[in-house]
């Protein structure tokens, strides 16, 4: 075999192999959602059995899953939406007007993700509880906007930086002010990285689990919280848990699948041009 | 109307300083060409004009008002991209109406002034095309055309045309030239192409490292070259240099000695130089004359013709390399010995340090300006 065509093999299998890895807990907690609590728990696990949608009817009754739902949209949208508007204009004056210290300002503000969360649950509890934003929408929707702010400025900087600085300045040199420059040139010229920037922005507050499940308990609860109140204390429930994750994971799952090519576009798109 | 002034402009990036001082006034429908080797700063200086960099140091006025800190949306000039910069995601007729539509100028009126401005280009049939629909030369055309719909104080330039190829090149030069003279307009131009500079320019200033060399008419600068520099940079193919030695110097001429011993009696006013100074003798190669006998003696080693005219690339007796230019129907060839004779009246005289001594006759023509037939309406 020629031996451009062997490692052409070699990284296809690779290749599926790595996706295989990755979809096999998916896959496995999507079966496990169609068998009984026994079945889920049988050794050997069982690959052949009757489907059931008993779960999805327990969990139904149990819990309002719209309810959770919605919360997820509006707290991943809402951030996300904020995130973009404050990042725009950060990502616009570290691209266009970079300082000696943007750099560093960028690299830091990557590092803060490096942190772990937990070092400022107590502190961010107790502004929550003060400002009484515990179990609010708008309190989640602040922390996920401060939580995605330093990857959304990243990447909109990353995409900004593609487009060609003398357009902008013929703008200007058109009469374009600052804001006009910023919404009729920089905005339409980096739409498909703004699109994906988003759309990670809010595949990442839809799986945030974390300070979902510390600061919300019912009305801001979204589908992490959901999914989190089948582990119930008197015991895991393998099947009802993965049946609630497999509804959870849904709306997400069939949205990010939709966005593929739009997404890869975005995130391959300073490397391929 | 719109006069600029710029008063000891400087530039400064972090701890370099890339414009020196530059103090230069171009004149109300004038064609101001920047010209200078490749990092002289050409485009730095045209940049704070627009206002697309800030000025480190200095007054940049233009029609009386100081405008250093005006934002460049305000300053009311236009400017034409080596790149075109068009926006890519607008048709070519709302690429040349975005600045009346930032006016807020209607849209009948905005349509009007366009299809104006395309019919002056040739684009009325492009109108509805987006750049990336259009060839080099058209998005040229739709760049020009942007820049005049809006009718600017001042047009600006930064090498509108290195990215087009020769004879189109030629053809947008002629283009430009015309166009200056139908607007009436002040223009600056950048380019490092010296034939551009000396077939549009009213005025041409040179630059090098960050400061201006030399400004004057095209001919002034061909005729009376303020330095080496200038006299290299000015004209095609360059001037050539010869070191040579000054016997006697009085007042109306200064007779040198050349390296091989010809004497030469140059008609510059007296300067400071003494007879014994090291001075450098520059002749162009249009200048040179082959004759029977004459002050030069050398081997041709490449004959370049070019039909009307033929370049000698000769190397002296001393060694030194020489372009000649003569006649396009001499049969010389390569390894023939020529004999060339100098005109005095044609030869610059440079002292040490590089600079000119001043010629006696100032040319007829040194002053003659280019300036728009029209009057402006
Ligand atoms: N943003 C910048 N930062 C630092 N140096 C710069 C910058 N822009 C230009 N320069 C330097 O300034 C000098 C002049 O550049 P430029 O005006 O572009 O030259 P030209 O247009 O004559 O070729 C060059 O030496 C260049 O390296
Ligand atoms: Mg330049």
């Amino acid at each position: 075999m020629h031996p451009k065509t062997r490692g052409k093999l070699v990284l296809t299998v690779v290749g599926w192999l790595a996706a295989g890895l990755i979809f096999f807990p998916i896959f496995w907690m999507v079966l496990t959602s169609f068998k009984t609590e026994v079945e889920a728990v049988a050794t050997p696990p069982k690959l052949f059995f009757t489907p059931t949608l008993e779960n999805y009817i327990t969990v139904r009754e149990r819990a309002d899953y719209v309810h959770f739902a919605l919360n997820s949209m509006i707290i991943s949208v809402g951030a996300t939406l904020l995130a973009t508007l404050i990042a725009v204009p950060a990502a616009y004056a570290m691209a266009f007007f970079p300082g000696k210290r943007t750099k560093d300002l960028l690299l830091w503000m990557l590092s803060t993700k490096m942190m772990p969360a937990v070092g400022v649950l107590i502190p961010i509890y107790l502004l929550f509880r003060d400002t009484g934003a515990i179990d609010t929408r708008w309190g989640l929707i602040v922390v996920y906007t401060l939580m995605n702010l330093p990857i959304v400025v990243w990447m909109l900087y990353t995409f900004f930086k593609e487009v060609p600085k003398d357009i902008l300045e013929a703008g200007r040199m058109d009469g374009a002010k600052p804001k006009q420059e910023v919404w009729m040139l920089l905005l339409p010229l980096s739409l498909p990285g703004i699109a994906s920037t988003a759309l990670l922005s809010i595949i990442l507050c839809w799986n945030e689990a974390f300070w979902s499940l510390n600061l919300t308990t019912s009305e801001a609860a979204p589908l992490t919280t959901f999914i989190a109140s089948f582990s119930a204390p008197e015991g895991l429930f393998w099947a009802k848990l993965s049946a609630a994750s497999t509804i959870a994971i849904a709306p997400i799952l069939v949205f990010g699948w939709m966005s593929q090519r739009q997404l890869v576009r975005g995130l391959t798109f300073g490397a391929v041009k | 109307m719109s006069t600029i002034v710029l008063k000891s402009i400087q530039k400064n990036y972090g701890a370099v300083q890339v414009i020196k001082g530059v103090d230069l006034s171009i004149d109300d429908r004038e064609f101001c060409v920047f010209v200078g080797p490749s990092g002289c700063g050409k485009s730095t200086l045209l940049r704070m004009i627009a206002g697309l960099e800030e000025i480190t140091a200095g007054d940049l006025i233009i029609d009386g008002q100081r405008i250093n800190d005006v934002p460049p949306s305000e300053r009311g000039l236009a400017m034409v991209f080596q790149s075109y910069a068009l926006y890519p995601h607008m048709s070519v007729a709302d690429n040349m109406g975005f600045s009346l539509r930032l006016a807020g100028v209607s849209k009948e009126e905005r349509r009007a002034k366009v299809a104006e401005a395309a019919r002056i280009l040739h684009l009325d049939k492009l109108l509805d095309r987006k750049p990336k629909e259009l060839s080099g030369g058209q998005r040229q055309r739709v760049a020009i055309g942007r820049a005049i719909v809006r009718k600017p104080r001042v047009f600006l330039f930064d090498e509108p045309l290195s990215n087009l190829d020769a004879s189109l090149r030629v053809q947008m030069r002629i283009e430009l030239a015309r166009l200056h003279d139908e607007l009436a307009a002040t223009m600056i131009y950048v380019t490092h192409d010296q034939i551009e500079a000396m077939t549009m320019a009213d005025k041409i200033v040179v630059l090098q490292s960050g400061i201006v060399e030399q400004a004057g008419t095209p001919l002034e600068l061909y005729h009376h070259p303020r330095n080496l520099f200038v006299a290299g940079f000015i004209g095609s193919p360059r001037m050539n240099f010869l070191p040579a030695k000054v016997t006697a110097a009085s007042d109306g001429a200064t007779t040198i000695a050349l390296a091989n011993g010809a004497n030469l009696s140059i008609p510059v006013r007296a300067g400071r130089q003494r007879a014994g100074d090291a001075v450098t003798l520059g002749v162009r190669p249009e200048h040179m004359r082959l004759a029977g006998e004459g002050e030069l003696v050398g081997e041709v080693m490449v004959v370049e013709r070019l039909g009307g005219e033929t370049f000698l690339y000769t190397q002296l007796t001393d060694g030194t390399m020489l372009i000649v230019q003569a006649d396009g129907e001499i049969p010389t060839s390569v390894h023939e010995r020529i004999t060339i004779k100098l005109d005095p009246a044609a030869c610059h005289l440079f002292d040490s340090g590089g600079l000119a001594i001043e010629r006696m006759e100032r040319h007829p023509l040194a002053n003659l300006r280019r300036l728009p037939t029209r009057k402006a309406s």
